[in-house]
């Protein structure tokens, strides 16, 4: 049950003593919140109530006598009396839990949902003990594949049509569904058409019982050997609140935590299920080095923590502290990106960090927009400028959020981009612009002038306009994001954001100081000393492309890798190449050898989620905390210690005694939020930063070529699963990415002579791939859409950074 | 009404034909036949009426007592007046579903006389402000689908239905829907989930009463065909002439589908509450004696869902009222009559069967009771019943329609009439209709249960383990 505030508290009688309720709750509610917990299978806080199991049954009385009544239906009223415990309501109860085991398969002893498992609790505590019912039983194929991860035994099902629900109003993919009818009844999927959505993992938190189970769980553990944490899953910047299980020193399952703020209880699959590259063979245990034959193979930290640190202080002292560069951090804890941030700025002395791959949002955005939380922007009767990337692709609740806002809460989206995408059907108003014309297209929206009349009277008489901010577009120039949130500012100076960032804690990486330019506390260069350091960079350094431009011309000494990869995820791939080509020494912090780290010089082995203990930021700015339930393998450590160990070895004392609780002290030095983390992890919710901005927002002017006639414009964006390295160890989403192609609109496809899937090349100023051509309703004319990370077509190759769009020619190869 | 005032009535009165005056009509179901034929002269209602405020012919209506026909006789007037204010758009939904074993009246109102249907329906939708009409016609029904089809497209081109019908500025479209083959589609909240294109299951009232939150949750009134075939012949004649025929209470006429052990099953129009069952199943008017000659065992005296009646309630009179405070109801009109060679308990296992199989399997306690109760009543007529299995067979149909069911007195074993309508556990009444037929045969004839139950009287099982039907 949800905590609720009693704004208009009334008084019921229940079960003869008078208590208070909120006006107009549902009486389950009220009652479990005053002590009387009504047993309950259909009923889901999250859900629309149904009223089906009829397991809730109690007596009501509003003045006509007392009936019984599904009380998961009934709003409480003024003088209401409920009786929770007569004859007569346990024996409609008892008669419904009779009825549900009536057909029920006696599978406990082999059934995943047993030991947590409603109906056998409440048929242990209430249950007869013995059965009347002496028909067979119905029968039904035992488990069938519904999706690629999930399974059903229609035997187990009580029919609570919570799956169902879920499906159709939560996750909008109604794609399982009641057939036949009575006691014929069942779940199943549309001939043809499995049940392939985002979400269905949540279809299994939420079945009562133990007919819906997702592979990678089945039969693993039994829930009273499972131990268990609090934590927030670090797929995406969404921070969606999770208990982590395990069993043997290996985690076997995520469940989603109701957070008000945050997730509701839901998950998306790619973050429930992602847990299992962790379990991956290929996890690396031990520090590689490359050897005389080139190879990498395993030496001791010592040595490699030694060798990392003499190449450091050589640079240090041949070209400068300005030769070493750090690309990555976002994917690491608050308290190693912190350690980090100190290593490399007031140790090293270098500002050629950057957490970031240059498909972000630049540090000046994130640290200085005025902030939204996700709450603000799902307001009930909030406006809302969509800016970002398919938000059902790459920040799924976030996604839900919004859907059900919109949906439910009268929210109005204006959705503004390339492309139209998972969030278009729910959205009041969706404009495309196609890549580089945002600006102007948003400008016409906010001034009026727009022959987008609707989409533009929304945005203007919204009172209180919310942003959500992001790149939908990885082959445009992210100055023009930069244009666009000013151009927000000057005509709507109320406005206020939420930035889409993609990779876990960027934000936190960010306020830690992983920037070209910050210090930790989104403080700059030209601010004071933080405390507890000893100095900080002499001159600003670049970002992630400058670093990478300073590696391929042999500028970059040592290139450090944090836990990033970008020779996969830097939208430039060619730069990429020759960055890490150019580099002199490369040194990769991760979990697993990726494709960057094969090419590294020494790869120092990385803990990974529910490995190590910290705190993470999420993209509304709320710190939560991630707790550490397994140990890493092999002698894998935390990024902390890594940068503990090396700053010791460059001479200097990171300040840490004994935790990460140590770092955590110091940056409350500079942040309210982690004051709180200073005397242990947050519990809960969680702390949300001061996201009220900063005085760092500059603006950009960006030139954009006009459209020629012959060509699209390139939009490049990501979807959920890609051939990234998580996903691919993750044993149950390896399969799951698509093959690449191009998204043509019908109306440029017809005179190529596109239809189906030709065969097609792309080909830009830079480069040009051949790749299967296919026609999507929700590209516009005149754009050419590709994605990131999938197959072996390298749509990255087509692009160079700072052009400010991609215009790319498509021929039939 | 005292006996007397019946029998003056069954020997003076011709009865007054309200709706099924154009059953007997050759081309009764054209508009030529609606026009010149009938009781009254067909379109000139609508007429009327469209000279009336919207306001003044619900007043009219609800005057007039015009008790729903399709199950629970609740008065048309007073649900119109029941649409949330000043919430629009409006509709109207004619329940043509018509599935009630026994019941076939709605059938030939449908195929007989479909422009008295649409005539009602437009004056319906007058009277609350609707500006669409929904007919729903059980799928199983393809005689009236066409004949409802052909006069909507007479109606449409003579200007009763669509624009600014005859002039004035009242515009209404009627659209034609056709079920599945779900009896509980028949239930008015399935009934518009069906319309909406979802499944066919039962809303949960509350919240869904549907003149409040109905057809895409808008004030959405659902009546009965025979309902709304009654009003071209109120407007006509006006409400006292409607009021002079039945009881104060229950005014005007009722179609009786009579079926089973009479001479002359049929459907039969009847004033309400002037006719006892006896004249019914008697008189040569109507039934003409139990079929040959034989001792009237039970009968349902409104449709499967009604607890059963026995000799000793053949003289109460054809009236909602007074039947459901004698333990049963009028239901949807179907009269079904048992004779004594009838074997109770195979007659309760077949209608029990029918609710079994006819559950939607939205709730619990019907979708898993009702096929428990089938099983253990086809084990006992399989002879493999056991002593215990009528107890349990009660106790499942308590889990079912908790307390005492609705049942007829039977003074003879001093057992007091429990009025109508019956608790229950479930979401809608089908669940707790199947008791109905269980606790009426247990009632009364407990000891043919025991016989079977003793292997006295059973019926042999045949090689596939049931028996066939
Ligand atoms: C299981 C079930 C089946 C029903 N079937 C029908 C039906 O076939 N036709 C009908 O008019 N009403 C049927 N009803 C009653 C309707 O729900 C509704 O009360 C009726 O259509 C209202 O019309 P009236 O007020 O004109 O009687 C059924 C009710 C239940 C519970
Ligand atoms: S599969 Fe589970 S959640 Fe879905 S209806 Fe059945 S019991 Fe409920
Ligand atoms: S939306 Fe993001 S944070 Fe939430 S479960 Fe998915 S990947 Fe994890
Ligand atoms: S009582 Fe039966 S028919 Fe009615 S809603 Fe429940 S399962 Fe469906
Ligand atoms: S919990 Fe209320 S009916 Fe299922």
């Amino acid at each position: 049950m949800r905590d609720i505030e009693i704004t208009e508290p009334v008084e019921i009688t229940l079960n003869g003593e008078l208590v208070t309720a909120q006006n107009g709750e549902l009486l389950i509610d009220a009652c479990e919140r005053n002590g009387s917990y009504i047993p309950r299978f259909c009923y889901h806080s999250r859900l629309t109530p149904v009223g089906m199991c009829r397991m809730c049954l109690v007596e009501v009385d509003t003045g006509r006598g007392p009936a019984l009544q599904p009380s998961c239906m009934i709003p409480v009223s003024d003088g209401m009396g409920v009786d929770t415990e007569s004859d007569g309501v346990a024996k409609a109860q008892d008669g419904v839990l009779e009825f549900l085991l009536a057909n029920h398969p006696l599978d406990c002893p082999v059934c995943d949902k047993g030991g947590e498992c409603p109906l056998q609790d409440q048929a242990y505590a209430y249950g007869p003990g013995e059965s009347r019912f002496v028909e067979e039983k119905r029968h039904n194929e035992k488990p069938i594949p519904i999706s690629e991860l999930v399974l059903l035994d229609r035997e187990r099902c009580i029919l609570c049509d919570r799956c169902t629900r879920f499906a159709d109003e939560v996750a909008g993919d109604p794609l399982i569904h009641f057939i036949h009818r009575g006691s014929h009844t069942e779940v199943n999927t549309f001939p043809g058409e499995p049940f392939a959505s985002y979400f269905s993992g949540n279809t299994v938190q939420i079945c009562p019982v133990g007919a819906l189970t997702a592979s990678p769980y089945r039969f693993k553990a039994r829930p009273w050997d499972l131990e268990e944490t609090e934590s927030t899953c670090t797929r995406c910047s969404v921070g969606c609140r999770v208990v982590v299980e395990s069993s043997r020193n290996k985690v076997l399952r995520l469940q989603g935590v109701d957070s008000d703020p945050v997730n509701w209880s839901w998950l998306c699959d790619k973050g429930r299920f992602g847990f299992q590259a962790g379990n991956s063979g290929n996890r690396l245990s031990r520090p590689l080095q490359r050897c005389e034959s080139g190879e990498l193979s395993e030496v001791g930290w010592n040595t490699a923590l030694d060798s990392a640190a003499s190449v450091i202080s050589a640079a240090i002292a041949g070209r400068g502290p300005q030769s070493v560069a750090v690309l990555g951090g976002a994917r690491l804890t608050n308290e190693s990106a912190y350690s980090w941030a100190k290593l490399a700025k007031d140790v090293i002395g270098t500002d050629n960090v950057d957490c970031q791959l240059g498909d972000g949002l630049p540090a000046e955005l994130v640290l200085g927009l005025p902030g939204a939380s996700i709450d603000e922007v799902c307001e009930p009767g909030a406006t809302v400028l969509y800016l970002g990337p398919d938000a059902k692709e790459e920040l799924p609740i976030l996604y839900l959020r919004l859907r059900h806002a919109a949906d439910f809460d009268g929210v109005k989206i204006v959705e503004v981009g390339p492309t139209l995408t998972g969030l278009s059907p729910y959205a009041a108003e969706s404009v495309t612009a196609v890549p580089g014309e945002t600006p102007s297209v948003l400008a016409a929206l906010l001034d009026g002038t727009s022959e987008h009349v609707e989409a533009s009277a929304l945005l203007r008489n919204a009172s209180d306009l919310k942003v959500v901010i992001g790149r939908a577009n990885l082959a445009e120039d992210e100055a023009i994001t930069v244009q666009t949130a000013d151009l927000i500012r000057e005509s709507v100076p109320g406005a206020t954001f939420l930035p889409a960032l993609r990779r876990a804690n960027v934000r936190g990486a960010l306020e830690a100081g992983l920037a070209p330019g910050f210090l930790p506390g989104g403080a700059t260069l030209a601010g004071t000393l933080p405390t507890g350091w000893q100095s900080m960079p002499a001159e600003r350094g670049g970002g992630a492309a400058e670093i990478l431009e300073d590696a391929a011309n042999g500028r970059v000494d040592v290139l450090i890798l944090l836990g990033s990869d970008p020779l996969r995820d830097f939208p430039d791939r060619s730069l990429a190449r020759r960055a890490l080509a150019g580099a002199k020494t490369v040194i990769s912090i991760d979990p697993f050898v990726n494709a960057s780290a094969e090419q590294a010089d020494l790869v120092l082995a990385a803990s990974m989620f529910s490995e190590s203990a910290g705190t993470t930021t999420s993209l509304e700015g709320r710190v939560t905390a991630l707790n550490q339930l397994v140990t890493p393998p092999g002698t894998a450590r935390d990024d902390w210690m890594i940068a503990v160990d090396l700053a010791d070895r460059l001479g200097a004392d990171l300040g840490v005694e004994t935790s990460a609780d140590d770092l955590a002290e110091e940056m409350a030095g500079f942040s309210d939020a982690h004051v709180v983390l200073g005397d242990g992890a947050p519990v809960g919710d969680g702390v949300m930063l001061d996201i009220s901005g900063r005085d760092l927002l500059t603006s950009a002017e960006v030139e954009v070529p006009p459209a020629n006639a012959y060509s699209l414009r390139l939009v490049l964006n990501r979807t959920m699963y890609d051939k990234g390295t998580l996903l691919e160890e993750s044993e149950s989403s390896a399969g799951l990415a698509g093959e690449s192609v191009v998204k043509l609109s019908a109306a440029d496809a017809a005179p190529l002579g596109v239809d189906g899937s030709t065969q097609v090349k792309v080909t830009s100023e830079h480069g040009s791939v051949t790749v299967a051509a296919t026609i999507d309703s929700r590209v516009p004319k005149g754009v050419a859409v590709m994605h990131h990370a999938l197959g072996d077509v390298d749509a990255g190759t087509l692009l160079v950074h700072g052009d400010p769009v991609c215009d790319v020619r498509v021929e039939v190869s | 009404m005292s006996d007397t005032a019946v029998d003056t009535q069954e020997s003076t009165q011709e009865v007054p034909k309200v709706v099924s005056s154009r059953f007997d009509v050759d081309d009764g179901h054209t508009l030529h036949g609606y026009t010149q034929s009938g009781s009254f002269e067909g379109y000139a209602a609508l007429r009327r009426a469209l000279t009336m405020t919207p306001g003044a012919v619900s007043e009219l209506v609800k005057d007039a007592t015009l008790l729903g026909r399709g199950g629970a006789g609740f008065p048309a007037g007073v649900k119109w007046g029941f649409c949330a204010p000043d919430v629009w758009p409006r509709y109207v939904v004619a329940n043509g579903d018509e599935s009630e074993p026994g019941t076939y009246k709605d059938r030939l109102l449908m195929e007989r006389d479909p422009h008295q249907l649409i005539e009602g329906s437009l004056i319906a939708a007058y009277a609350i402000g609707a500006a669409q009409v929904f007919l729903y016609v059980r799928g199983e029904m393809p005689h009236a689908q066409e004949r409802i089809a052909a006069a909507l497209n007479e109606a449409y081109e003579a200007n009763f239905i669509g624009k600014n019908i005859l002039g004035t500025d009242f515009s209404v479209d009627i659209v034609l829907t056709f079920g599945a083959g779900a009896y509980i589609v028949g239930e008015e909240t399935a009934l518009i989930e069906s319309l909406e294109g979802n499944r066919g299951m039962p809303r949960l009232k509350p919240p869904f009463f549907p003149a409040a939150k109905g057809l895409y949750m808008m004030p959405t009134i659902v009546n009965n065909i025979e309902t709304l075939s009654n009003l071209p012949w109120l407007l006509s004649h006006g409400v006292r002439e409607y009021r002079s025929i039945g009881t104060e209470a229950s005014p005007g006429t009722r179609l009786i589908a009579l079926s089973g052990d009479v001479e002359r099953p049929g459907v039969y129009e009847v004033p309400q509450g002037t006719t006892t069952f006896r004249e019914l199943f008697e008189s040569e008017r109507y039934g003409g004696g139990i079929r040959g000659g034989r001792e009237l065992k039970m009968f349902i005296p409104g449709g499967a869902s009604a607890p059963w009646f026995f000799p000793e309630q053949v003289d109460l009179p054809l009236e909602g009222r007074v039947v459901g405070a004698e333990g049963s109801m009028l239901g949807s009109g179907a009269v079904v009559v048992m004779d004594d060679t009838t074997d109770a308990v195979r007659a309760c296992w077949r209608l029990v069967r029918f609710f079994a199989r006819e559950s939607c399997g939205k709730c619990t306690p019907c979708r898993e009771g009702t096929v428990w109760e089938e099983r253990i009543l086809r084990r006992i007529l399989d002879g493999q019943g056991r002593p215990s299995d009528l107890d349990l067979l009660l106790d499942v149909a308590d889990n079912i329609s908790p307390g005492p069911y609705p049942l007829a007195a039977h003074p003879e074993a001093g057992l007091e009439a429990v009025p109508f309508p019956p608790r229950q556990t479930t979401i809608c009444p089908l669940g707790p209709s199947s008791v109905a037929p269980i606790t009426s045969a247990i009632s009364r004839f407990r000891h043919e249960f025991e016989g079977k139950i003793n292997r006295k009287d059973s019926i042999p099982v045949t090689s596939a383990g049931v028996t066939s039907v």
